[in-house]
């Protein structure tokens, strides 16, 4: 068993936000993974679907399901993150109004996806893009 | 005799109670009535909701729009209430539907929905 899924994701699309992550979790299901597993991939991968649609020019989720391992990819185009150790502290935020009053926006994506993979990296350029990459066991 | 056994700190409560305790109209996911809810969690911030929400908790929120639906459905949570008479949509009551997610409605506000089920023994989410 080893496949792959990709799904790209548009900035500012908030009427669709959330379809990738659905269709990981539907997969996921299909294939038995367990609930505890799917639930924190299911998670991981709605903040970074919702990071996408709130602050990338665009970009993708690839998931690579492999025997012992699920590799979740999340990667966009610009802007990049200043201040990668900012990003990562609870609360803080570069979110405007607007995504503020759909409910996120509180500064706690990051550390959230952090929180529910098994191994969490993330690396980004200003101007190029953010590129995360999440490990689960299976 | 029937013996219900719960982890320390954890209750429970079937969502018909809670749909009768606050006087809450069903929406979607009628079939889930008779299942348990073990914690509830009351926000309308869905990160929060993300990060410290269990599974089996019953969602109150006045945030009323389709993310709330995935947000749920995220978290594995199969039950929401709407605060304050605020109705969704027929669109997300639709997608509510196809998720088999319960959705219900009540004319109390988020405060006294949460001190009326906490009241009834319903507990928050105990977090890390």
């Amino acid at each position: 068993m080893s496949y792959e899924l990709s799904f790209e994701v548009e900035r500012g699309d908030f009427e669709t936000a959330g379809e990738a992550s659905r269709k990981i979790k539907r997969t996921l299901q299909q294939l038995g993974i367990s609930n505890k597993v799917i639930r924190k991939v299911s998670i991981a991968g709605y903040e970074g679907e919702m990071n996408l649609a709130i602050h990338s020019w665009g970009g993708k989720i690839v998931l690579e399901v492999g025997e012992d391992t699920l590799i979740l990819t999340i990667e966009d185009t610009g802007p990049g993150i200043k201040d990668l150790d900012l990003a990562m502290t609870e609360g803080w935020s570069t979110a405007g109004e607007e995504v503020r009053q759909m409910g996120f926006g509180a500064g706690m994506g990051l550390p959230n996806m952090k929180n529910n993979a098994d191994n969490f990296q993330i690396t980004s350029k200003i101007d190029e893009g953010t590129k995360i990459v999440m490990s689960f066991l299976v | 005799m029937i013996v219900i056994s719960l982890n320390e700190g954890e209750s429970s409560m079937k969502l018909s109670h809670v749909r009768d305790l606050l006087d809450a109209i069903v929406l979607s996911g009628e079939s889930h009535l008779d299942d348990d809810v073990r914690s509830g969690f009351g926000c309308d911030l869905m990160s929060d909701v993300l990060c410290f929400a269990k599974e089996d908790a019953i969602l109150i929120t006045g945030l009323v729009n389709k993310q709330v639906l995935n947000t749920a459905d995220m978290a594995n949570m199969n039950s929401i209430i709407f605060v304050r008479n605020k109705m969704p949509s027929q669109e997300m009551i639709d997608i509510a539907k196809e998720r088999n997610i319960l959705v219900m409605s009540t004319k109390y506000i988020l405060f006294e929905c949460c001190g009326i089920l906490y009241k009834n023994g319903l507990e928050g989410a105990h977090i890390r």
